[in-house]
């Protein structure tokens, strides 16, 4: 999608093909939550895919939600011509991979869970983990850049 | 079928293209929005603005149904207690989230766009659950 709209001191950014995304996350997510009840928790939702959370949403459910990720984002994928793929190494992959799924299961939830589900709730829970995830992003991200970490190509 | 399998994938499949129309499934977007002490992009900020205001108007609607629209019942958590465990958690999750530029639901969407680097995410990231599971003695 070609960005109509450049944010004064932000060249790069492109706040409405990001609205647009956000727009369908939020409507995803309603439809999960108004059509069969539960939260659009993706963390919460593989671990019950995985057969590894207790949670009442069906596994075949799980396993369905799961499976349209992936698809969703090839439809956008075809419609573009491509994707941007800039994924760091393994090893970091495989770091940053294990630290999510501990990460996520512990504070029962992740972006979309907590960020999305639960902030629109204004819930309590929701809006700590939010904020606590986004302060650590941040510092992560700060502290690799001072110690010349560059794990993207 | 409707409520078990259709909604869920249709609701998958358009989770999944709100995070690559919005940039979420790039991690350099992602990581830019994060060095907010650096170049930062602010994107994924217009990305969670328009999936929340989505949602407000959602949490507005369903105490207003008796059941979900296609049967069943609502099954949603607690929101009050905070719990160390919350913000703990909450907090591994930001380091990793930071360090690859990738969460869950973007790197499981990432399968079709680069299914190696995807797939060592994901193993990862079931190994990290898995970790929990056992620690908390329900294996």
């Amino acid at each position: 999608m070609t960005e109509p709209f450049v944010l004064t001191g932000f060249p790069d950014a492109a706040p409405m093909a990001g609205l647009a995304g956000g727009v369908l996350i939020g409507l995803a997510a309603a439809l999960m939550l108004l059509g069969i009840g539960r939260i659009a928790g993706i963390s919460g939702i593989t671990a019950r895919a995985a057969g590894i959370s207790d949670s009442s949403l069906p596994r075949v459910s799980a396993w369905g939600f799961v499976v349209g990720l992936p698809l969703g984002a090839f439809i956008v994928m075809l419609a573009q011509g491509g994707l941007p793929a800039n994924f760091a190494s393994p090893l970091y992959l495989a770091i940053a991979g294990l630290v999510v799924g501990v990460g996520t299961r512990l504070g029962s939830g992740c972006t979309s869970g907590h960020g999305v589900c639960g902030m629109s709730r204004f819930s309590q829970r929701s809006i700590v983990a939010t904020i606590t995830f986004m302060v650590t992003g941040f510092a992560t991200v700060a502290a690799m850049n001072a110690l010349g970490l560059e794990v993207l190509p | 079928m409707m409520r078990r399998i259709l909604i869920p994938v249709l609701s998958g499949s358009i989770f999944g293209a709100g995070l690559a129309l919005g940039g979420m499934t790039d991690p350099a977007r992602v990581r830019g929005f994060l060095d907010i002490f650096g170049d930062w992009d602010p994107t994924l900020a217009f990305v969670m603005g328009g999936a929340v205001l989505v949602m407000v108007i959602a949490w507005q609607i369903q105490p207003k149904l008796i059941r979900p629209v296609f049967g069943g019942d609502f099954a949603l958590p607690g929101t009050q207690d905070l719990t160390a465990k919350l913000i703990g958690g909450s907090a591994l999750f930001g380091i990793g989230w930071g360090i690859a530029g990738l969460c869950p639901g973007p790197g499981i969407a990432a399968l079709v766009i680069e299914p190696v680097s995807a797939a060592i995410f994901i193993i990862a990231m079931l190994t990290g659950m898995v970790l929990v599971r056992l620690f908390e003695g329900k294996a």
